[in-house]
C-alpha cells in the first residue's frame, strides 16, 4: 500500500559523519557487493569494461569543495556519502502506482517489492536525493534497503547485524540505529553534534541525519614571546636584494 | 529532465484524443453514422495510442495492470483508472451514435467529465513533483487542460470555440514559461541546502561519485537543446496557436482545417519537448549541474 504509515515507533536509519568520512568509497563497494549477492535483483553494470560504463549503485560518495567566507580561510574538501534517507514523509512511496514502494510500519524502512514494480521511474522523479536508480538489466527500481536482510539476520554474528556500509566503514563515519528513540546512541550523537536534514525545505522529513564538519582549528602561535621578537630579516640582501631594488626602479 | 519520446507522444496525443472526446460527449446534436465513426476513430486512435506509447518507457510493461491499484495516493494510478473508465463509457456512447444513430446523452456527459479528469490526472503526475520546481505549480494542469480542450475543439471543428480556447491556451503557455524560468530560484533549494554545508561557505561540486554517467544523470540532467529554448518557444506558439487561429478565421474548408490541425499538433509536440527538456530536477545540485 502506497499510503504512508501515520507514525512509526522505530525509525531505523543512518547517521553520517561528514567530519570523519575520508571518501574511500568502501561503503559504496560493500553495498554493491552485498546487494548484488543477496536480497532482490542484482545491481547490474552495463558495459563495465568499456569506455561508456554505467551501473546501478544504492550508495554514492560525492565530494564537495567549500570555500569559507572568512578572509583567507582555506578551502575545505568534504566527502559526502548519499543513499536513501528513509524519509518519514517519503514522496517516492505515495507516487507509486502499483503499491511496490512502501514504508514499513514496524521500523520505517522504505522498500520496493520488486515483483510489483513496473519500472515507471516516477518514484525516482519524486525523490530529491537521487536515492533510487532503475536497474537497466532488471527494469525495476533499486534502492537502499538499510540491509534489511542483515540487521534482523540471526544467522549472522551480532556484530554484523548492521548495514554493510556501516560495518565496512574504516573511519567510523557511519552509524546505524533507531532515530525514533531519543536515548539511542545515534540520537545522542545527532543531538551532540547538531545533526542536520538534507533539503529540509522539500518537506520529506528524512530519518537519516548528517553530522556537519567540525570547525577547523586555527593555527596557534608557536611561542607566547613570538610577537615580541624582532623579525630576523627585514630586507633582502645579496642577489635577491639587488634584484628587488632593480625591479623596483623600473 | 530527459525528454523521452514515448512520454512526449503520450501526453500530446492522449491530450488531443481526450479533448476531442470531451467535445463529442457534450455535443447536444452529435454526429451519427459514418461521420460519428470517423470522429470516434480519431479520438480513440489518439487517446489509446497515447496510452500505449506511455507503456514503452516502463521497465516492466508486462505488469502494467498493477498500476490501477493505488488510486488512494498515486496520480499515475488515478490517471490509468480515469483513462480506462472514460474509454469504456465513451465506447458505449460512440456505439450508440455510430450503429444505432441514437445519442445516449448521460453517457456522453459522464464520458466528458472522465475525459477532463484523465487530462487533469495526467497533468498532476507532473505538477505534484516538488523536486521539479518548474512543474510544481497550478499552471501545469491549467496548461494541459487548456491545450487539450483547444486541440479537441479544433479536431471537432467547433471553430469559434477553438479560436477562443487556442488564444487562452497560448496565454497560459506563455505565462507558464515566464513563471517557470524563476521557479527553481524561488523553490529555495540550492547546493547549500542539498549538502547542508552552506553555513561554512560557498559550496562547489569537486568530484562526482563516478567517472562515467548513471541513471540519475541520464534521466534528470538534460542540458542538450536548452540553448535553443527561446527559438523553440516562439516556433511552438506560432505552430500551436497563431497559425491555427489565422487559418480558422479564413473561410474554412476541410483541407485548411487539416493544415491547422497538423500545425497545432507540431506546436504542442514542441511545447511538450520543452516541458521536459527545460525542467530541472533538484538532484542535479549534487552534481553541481541543473
Amino acid at each position: 500500500m502506497t499510503t504512508l504509515p501515520q507514525l512509526t515507533q522505530k525509525k531505523l536509519g543512518l547517521v553520517i559523519d561528514l567530519d570523519t568520512c575520508v571518501g574511500c568509497h568502501a561503503c559504496v563497494i560493500s553495498c554493491k557487493g552485498w546487494n548484488t549477492e543477496n536480497y532482490g535483483a542484482p545491481l547490474s553494470d552495463q558495459n563495465a569494461y568499456g569506455a561508456d560504463n554505467s551501473g546501478t549503485f544504492l550508495n554514492r560518495v560525492h565530494s564537495f569543495e567549500v570555500q569559507p567566507t572568512g578572509d583567507d580561510a582555506a578551502a575545505q574538501l568534504i566527502h559526502f556519502p548519499k543513499s536513501c534517507l528513509h524519509c518519514e514523509d517519503a514522496p517516492c512511496v505515495t507516487v507509486c502506482p502499483t503499491g511496490a514502494s512502501y514504508k514499513r510500519e514496524e521500523d520505517g524502512i522504505v522498500l520496493v517489492n520488486e515483483q510489483d514494480c513496473i519500472g515507471c521511474g516516477l518514484c525516482a522523479w519524486a525523490c530529491p536525493y537521487g536515492a533510487r536508480e532503475l536497474d537497466a538489466a532488471e527494469g525495476v527500481m533499486k534502492k537502499c534497503t538499510l540491509c534489511v536482510d542483515r540487521i534482523y539476520n540471526e544467522n549472522l554474528e551480532e556484530v554484523d547485524r548492521v548495514p554493510t556500509c556501516v560495518r565496512t566503514c574504516p573511519s567510523g563515519a557511519r552509524h546505524f540505529g533507531d532515530l525514533g528513540d531519543e536515548n539511542s546512541d545515534v540520537s545522542k550523537l545527532v543531538a551532540e553534534r547538531g545533526g542536520m536534514d538534507l533539503m529540509p525545505e522539500q518537506g520529506t522529513k528524512p530519518v537519516n541525519k548528517y553530522l556537519p564538519p567540525r570547525p577547523k582549528d586555527a593555527l596557534p602561535e608557536f611561542d607566547i614571546l613570538a610577537p615580541f621578537l624582532e623579525p630576523v630579516a627585514q630586507e633582502a640582501k645579496g642577489f635577491l636584494g639587488w634584484l628587488d631594488k632593480t625591479l623596483e626602479k623600473l | 529532465m530527459h525528454p523521452a519520446p514515448s512520454v512526449i507522444v503520450f501526453t500530446t496525443f492522449s491530450g488531443l484524443g481526450f479533448g476531442l472526446m470531451f467535445w463529442l460527449g457534450i455535443d447536444p446534436t452529435p454526429p451519427t453514422g459514418w461521420v460519428a465513426f470517423v470522429f470516434w476513430l480519431i479520438a480513440y486512435v489518439m487517446g489509446v495510442g497515447g496510452l500505449l506509447a506511455s507503456t514503452f518507457h516502463l521497465g516492466r510493461p508486462e505488469r502494467a495492470i498493477k498500476a490501477f491499484s493505488q488510486w488512494r495516493s498515486s496520480w499515475l494510478s488515478r490517471e490509468g483508472i480515469a483513462a480506462v473508465a472514460t474509454l469504456v463509457v465513451m465506447a458505449l456512447y460512440g456505439l450508440g451514435l455510430v450503429f444505432f444513430g441514437s445519442a445516449w446523452q448521460p453517457l456522453g456527459w459522464l464520458g466528458a467529465i472522465g475525459a477532463l479528469a484523465t487530462v487533469f490526472t495526467t497533468s498532476m503526475i507532473y505538477a505534484q513533483m516538488k523536486t521539479i520546481p518548474r512543474w510544481n505549480t497550478k499552471l501545469t494542469p491549467a496548461m494541459f487542460l487548456s491545450l487539450s480542450l483547444a486541440g479537441g475543439a479544433l479536431l471537432k471543428g467547433n471553430v469559434t470555440m477553438a479560436v477562443v480556447l487556442l488564444a487562452i491556451a497560448g496565454v497560459i503557455q506563455v505565462v507558464t514559461w515566464v513563471q517557470g524560468d524563476q521557479a527553481f530560484a524561488n523553490s529555495g533549494t540550492t547546493m547549500a541546502t542539498a549538502t547542508g554545508l552552506g553555513d561554512i561557505g560557498k559550496v562547489r561540486a569537486f568530484e562526482p561519485p563516478h567517472t562515467g554517467t548513471n541513471y540519475l544523470m541520464r534521466e534528470f540532467i538534460h542540458v542538450i537543446g536548452r540553448k535553443h529554448s527561446q527559438k523553440l518557444r516562439i516556433i511552438s506558439v506560432l505552430l500551436a496557436v497563431v497559425i491555427p487561429v489565422i487559418l480558422l478565421l479564413l473561410p474554412i474548408g476541410h483541407w485548411i482545417a487539416l493544415v491547422a490541425v497538423i500545425s497545432h499538433i507540431a506546436g504542442v509536440l514542441a511545447s511538450r519537448w520543452l516541458f521536459f527538456a527545460e525542467a530541472e530536477h533538484v538532484v542535479g545540485l549534487y552534481y553541481g549541474k541543473r
